[in-house]
This record gives C-alpha cells, structure tokens and sequence, in this order.
C-alpha cells in the first residue's frame, strides 16, 4: 500500500451531503477486473454531459463546464473538500480506486459512511473527519481564494491552512499506523496465525456445524 | 453488569485477538462471492503466492452482470451479449476453478442473488458470521448473524487469513411495537425507519431490530429489513434467533442435521439480547401508524407515506438540505408540493436482494390477480431472487398469474436494482422499484426510482401510477 505521511495540495470542493459511491463511479466501469483506471471516470455522471461507457477514451467528451472539478482552478487538486456522510451506499472499493487515480490523496468532511472510510485506509486515500462548522469555514476559504492549499500531517494528526491555522483530527492507532508506513494489512494478521488456528480448535469444539463443508 | 446485546455476543464469540491499539481480529464462518467485487482480490492473492485459509467456507455464485432474458441465459456465460459483463463472469468462473471453490454458475438452478441465495441454502446459519464484498449482507442478519459488507482488500483479507480486522460497532436497537395494518409490509417499515434516523443514523452502530413487529414478521421480512440496515448507515442489522428462525433454517442443504442440529438448536435459543442489555441508542416506532411508503427523491431518507406531498423547499431552513431537496426535485422531474400519487410511472420492476423472495412474489401475484399493467406503462418486469425462489414461484403458479396481467418473468439475478446487465431505465423516466437505492442514475443514466414495497410495485403497474395499495380494488392487499 502507498503511504501517507505529509500531502500538500489544492483543495476541491464537492459541495453537498450524501454522496454516494454510485455517484463517486456509476456501475457501468465496475466491469473491470483491474484496480486501476478509474480515474477518468470518478464523478462521471456529473463531469460529462454523455453516457460513458466502460474503456472509452475521455479525452474527447463534453464536459460538463459547470461541475467544479471541471474548473481551470482545481485541476490538479489532491484534496477533495466535501460534506456530510461522504461515501454512503454500495461498499464497491472501486470509489477509492477511482479517487485515488484521479490523483485525490485526503477527503475532509464532517462524516463518512463506514465501509467507504474502511475502504480508504486501504488504499492509501486518508478520509479526515473535521467539524461541521470547521468544513463550513475550509469551503468559505477555498470559494475566497483561487489556487487555495491545505497542508496535512498524518504523523501530527494536523491539517494547516495558508493562514497557519491547524486542526487537529482523531484517527485510529492502527490505521495510522499503517498508513504512515504503507504496511500490507494481510501480512501483518498472518504474524497472528497461531492465534487463529487456536480459535478454530476451540471453535470447532463447541460449533462443530460451522465447520461443515459446503459442496 | 449490564446483560450483552445480540451483538455483543456475536462479536464475543469470533474474537481472535484483541489488540492494544483497539482493532480486533474477528473470526469469519462464512464467505460468499459474486463476480463484481471478488477479482481484484483473487489478482492480489495469485501476486502474493497466496491460498485461501479455508476454502469450504467460501460460496460463489454470479449475479450483478448475469441478464435475465430466457435467450441470453440459454447458452451460460458464452450468451452474454456484452463482453465486458461476459468477461467478468467468465474472471468468476475461472478463478473458482482454479482455487477450487464451490460457485453456483450462471445456469446452476441454486445461482441466484448472493443474498437470497446464502439463506436460502443454509449456506448462511444463525451465529455466523457472514462477509461478502457487498454492502447489502447486512440481509442476512435477519439469521440471528452478524453480517456485514466489506471492500476488495478485506475480501482479500478473508480469503488470506479467514479474519476480519474490526473494530467494535456501537449498538443501537429499533423497537418498533404495535401491529401492521394491512397492505403494510417489511419494506415500508424500513423505509419508514430510515425516514426517521436518515441515511447517517446508524453510521457506526450495529443495528438490532425490535418488538412486536419484527417478532410476527416472517423470516423473508426479516432479510427485507436487514438488508436496508445499509441505507440507516449501519453495516450490520440483525434481528433474534426465536422459532420463526429455526423452523426456516430446518432442513435446508447446508444446515446441520440429526445431533449437530440439536446442539446448534439449543446455541442459537441463546442468540437473543438479554433483558437488561444496554444500547447506546434506542429508537422507537409505532408499528400500527406505519402507512404503505414512497420514496420520492435521490436518497433513501427522501421517502413519504403514499398519501403525502413532495416537499417544499422553500419550507426547509437548513442550507445543505433545503440544496438537496432542489437537486433532488430537479433530477427527478417533480414539482413541490405535488401529489405523491400523481406521480406516473414508466416502468416497474419487481426484484433485488431487497424484496426478490417467494413472499414477495407472492405479494405481488396477490395484488396483480385478475388486473392489467396499465397501458402508459412501458415494461413491468418481476425478477425471482434465485432459481430455487423461481422455481417454487413456478410451482405455486404465481408466474402465470403475472404474465397474464402484463408482467415479464424473468431469470434470476440483480437485474435492474443497478443496471449492470441490460435491464435499465431510460433517460428520464420514473421506476416504481422493490430494490433498496434511489440515488441519481442508478437503474440506468438519467433514471428515476422510487422505491416501495411489491404490492405498491404490482398497484403502481396497475393504475399507471403510484396509488395506496390499501385502496385498490378487487385485489387482496
């Protein structure tokens, strides 16, 4: 997994609560059996004015020039500004792919849906938790301020706007851990092998119908 | 101290190993996988040298991209007409071959929606606990399990080490006392509750579901509502193990027989909250003023009892919600204040791992008997959830009762609940759909959903538009 230790970048704004992961990539680019390649359609629903289909070259679809990640000012951002309960719906991690290959590093808003957030830490994509009111104040910043940048310290739990004003956000032991080290998840559970085998003994002592063979 | 909950004991009993830092390695009995979600995990375990922990917990069966047409499934995967779809099913297919997994392939009469299909065989059991890289196994919770969605890395995760890394949910408990009336089903009392607590309300709780309502439900009632536990926020949603549980899993392929049965049996009698269990939060509904229910909008909270109005945005004060209800409203083509049974509808589908069960099959024969699909109406289709709810469907006669009044029966699998096979929706055109999400282009670019229960679907189809299934005619709502 790639790590996360300091990201600095131009901040975009998605601008409304309860976006879903269909709208973070439609179903129709789900046919993939790769991890990459989502990039170009993230949003996609929004960012063009046509159906897209699944491998079609971008480059030359209308774009919707009213969607913010359209703007001159926000390209390249690597930061994605946006509201409440980001990522509800389907636990399709083909969001995070698709974010992450758009080149989004860090999501800020005031809350996430569960398995989109789990999603995330397992993608090197770093979803931070800020207060309502916090957001709110970042949004009225970034419409202010063309070229605006936030600055975040994984190490430091910090995120740093232009004017130097910090806020500090909660992120679990674990997760940050592994973030900042860029550690593979599964390597680290097979360390505890001899734990698992133990509880499969045990189990199969007092369930032994979970053990049943499905053939 | 305080009693556990249902869910204490079930994250209790699958605990590997709690860590210093607060995450848990949690046991995992039960692996189901669908052609979607599952090949980038395979691609990650072939790249690692990896093999997975125990392959007879894992089931597989394809069920996103499969079509539903008789033509297209006669010759399996090779008569799927899009190749990207076929590609995947194909991905499916090869790699449970290769790692040796049992799949019910496309043709397989117990392939089916992995929700339906996990109950239905036994393959999912009370006191398991069940994954599968899909947001709606919350469904089968209505076991007495502790089940839940997961991403691609911890499908991977699964198959690697048979663990889950988690970190223990909140519990909170919906009571919902009283009795229904009649023509009010499962569905309208999950949409009623996420109405209530909103698409976030359960972000970070496990979700019990309570009372008197849940105990006289059926079991296919129970999995409609734990299968929305989802769109509340929650990622799991459950219900007690009581008789209803145990005479559905009895006798069913998977499940255990002769004196494993009588020793499963007396676990199970134990899967229930005890009397002085805490929850963090409790939220209470009253059963008996629950109405037959329409969403109307582009989240599953943006959802109305059928009599009622669309809202107004200009009554709203909150800036965020009074945007989103104007996005809404725009994207759906409605107007403010206007009539919820005003609302035509273009299409109805009848399907998903939301209410795609025999009992929902049934519901929907029930108000379809002796009717018409009206004549506005383009297409209303009916999709069994497996080829064993098809077939005994078949048996009861329910197909014929619904093709004569001008619905399509279909093959089993997800169909137009997401579109990813051919069964969509037009641009711009309303669906009166059984399936779980109404969120923007979901059943197809541009498409309108509202969601209810099959016999609002069935009475939508018939009159041409949303109307209360309490009111309609001749029909035995």
């Amino acid at each position: 997994m790639k790590r996360f230790t300091q990201v600095k970048g131009i901040v975009a704004p998605m601008d409304r609560a309860n976006v879903d992961t269909d709208m973070i990539i439609p179903k129709n680019f789900l046919k993939s059996i790769k991890r990459t390649g989502f990039g170009k359609n993230l949003f996609d629903e929004l960012r063009y004015l046509d159906e897209g289909q699944p491998d079609q070259d971008c480059s030359g679809r209308p774009l919707n020039k009213e969607f913010p990640l359209n703007f001159p000012r926000y390209q390249g951002a690597s930061i994605l500004l946006t509201r409440e309960n980001f990522g509800c719906g389907s636990s399709r991690e083909h969001a995070p792919w698709a974010l992450d290959d758009y080149g989004f590093r860090a999501v800020i808003a005031p809350s996430f849906a569960d398995i989109f957030f789990n999603n995330s830490f397992k993608n090197g994509l770093l979803p931070i938790v800020l207060e309502e009111n916090t957001v709110e104040q970042l949004f009225q910043e970034l419409y202010a301020n063309e070229g605006y940048e936030l600055a975040i310290d994984l190490q430091q739990q910090v995120v740093v706007t232009p004017s130097g004003e910090r806020f500090s956000f909660e992120i679990d032991e674990f997760r940050k851990h592994c973030l900042l080290h860029g550690l593979d998840d599964i390597g680290l559970t097979l360390q505890e092998a001899d734990a698992i085998r133990a509880y499969e003994e045990r189990r199969k002592q007092q369930a032994p119908w979970l053990f049943g063979a499905v053939k | 101290m305080a009693g556990k909950t249902l869910y204490d004991k079930l994250w209790d009993a699958h605990l590997v190993k709690q860590r210093d830092d607060g995450s848990a390695l949690i046991y995992i009995d039960r692996h189901i996988i669908h052609e979607v979600t599952s090949p980038q995990a395979f691609e990650g375990l072939r790249l690692a040298g990896r093999k997975p922990w125990r392959l007879d917990s894992i089931v597989a069966t394809p069920d996103h991209n499969v079509p539903t047409t008789v033509k297209e499934r006669a010759s399996g995967v090779a008569g799927i007409e899009d190749p990207v779809s076929r590609i995947q099913v194909q991905t499916l297919d090869d790699n449970c071959d290769e790692f040796g997994i049992l799949e019910f392939k496309i043709n397989d009469r117990r392939q089916g929606i992995v929700h339906v299909i996990g109950p239905e065989t036994g393959a999912c059991l009370p006191g398991m606990t069940i994954v599968c890289g899909d947001s709606h196994t919350a469904t089968n919770g209505a076991l007495g399990a502790l089940a839940h969605g997961i991403g691609t890395s911890e499908v991977e995760h699964v198959m690697a080490t048979q663990c889950l890394v988690a970190k223990k949910m909140k519990n909170m408990l919906i009571k919902v006392d009283g009795q229904l009336a009649a023509g009010v089903t499962a569905k309208d009392v999950v949409l009623a509750i996420i109405a209530k607590i909103g698409t976030a309300g359960g972000t970070g709780y496990a979700m019990e579901f309570g009372g008197q309502v849940f105990r006289d439900m059926s079991m296919e009632g129970r999995m409609t509502v734990c299968n929305m536990a989802i769109e509340a926020g929650a990622r799991a949603g459950m219900v007690a193990v009581d008789d209803t549980t145990i005479d559905y899993v009895k006798g069913r392929t998977f499940a255990p027989t002769g004196e494993q049965w009588q020793a499963a049996v007396a676990n199970w009698r134990e899967l229930v909250s005890d009397g002085d269990a805490v929850f963090d939060k409790v939220v209470e509904l009253d059963g008996s003023k629950i109405q037959p229910q329409v969403s109307w909008g582009t989240s599953p909270e943006m959802v109305l009892p059928v009599d009622a109005c669309v809202p107004d945005p200009a009554q709203v004060k909150d800036p965020v919600k009074k945007a989103g209800i104007e996005r809404a409203l725009q994207y759906m083509g409605l107007a403010a204040g206007q009539k919820i049974t005003d609302i035509h509808v273009d299409r109805v589908f009848i399907g998903s791992c939301t209410n795609s069960r025999i009992e929902d099959i049934r519901a929907a024969a029930a108000v379809a008997k002796g009717h018409k699909v009206a004549g506005s109406v383009i297409q209303a289709m009916v999709v069994p959830g497996s080829g064993q709810v098809k077939a005994q469907a078949e048996a009861e006669g329910l197909d014929q009762v619904l093709i004569e009044a001008g619905f399509e029966w279909r093959e089993p699998g997800c169909s137009m609940c997401l579109a990813m096979n051919a069964d969509k929706l037009g641009n711009g055109e309303h669906c009166a759909s059984t399936s779980n999400r109404n969120f923007e282009g979901r059943q197809g670019y541009g498409g309108r959903t509202h969601l209810v229960s099959p016999a609002m679907a069935a009475a939508a189809a018939i009159a041409g538009h949303f109307v209360n299934v309490q009111d309609l005619k001749g029909t035995q709502a």
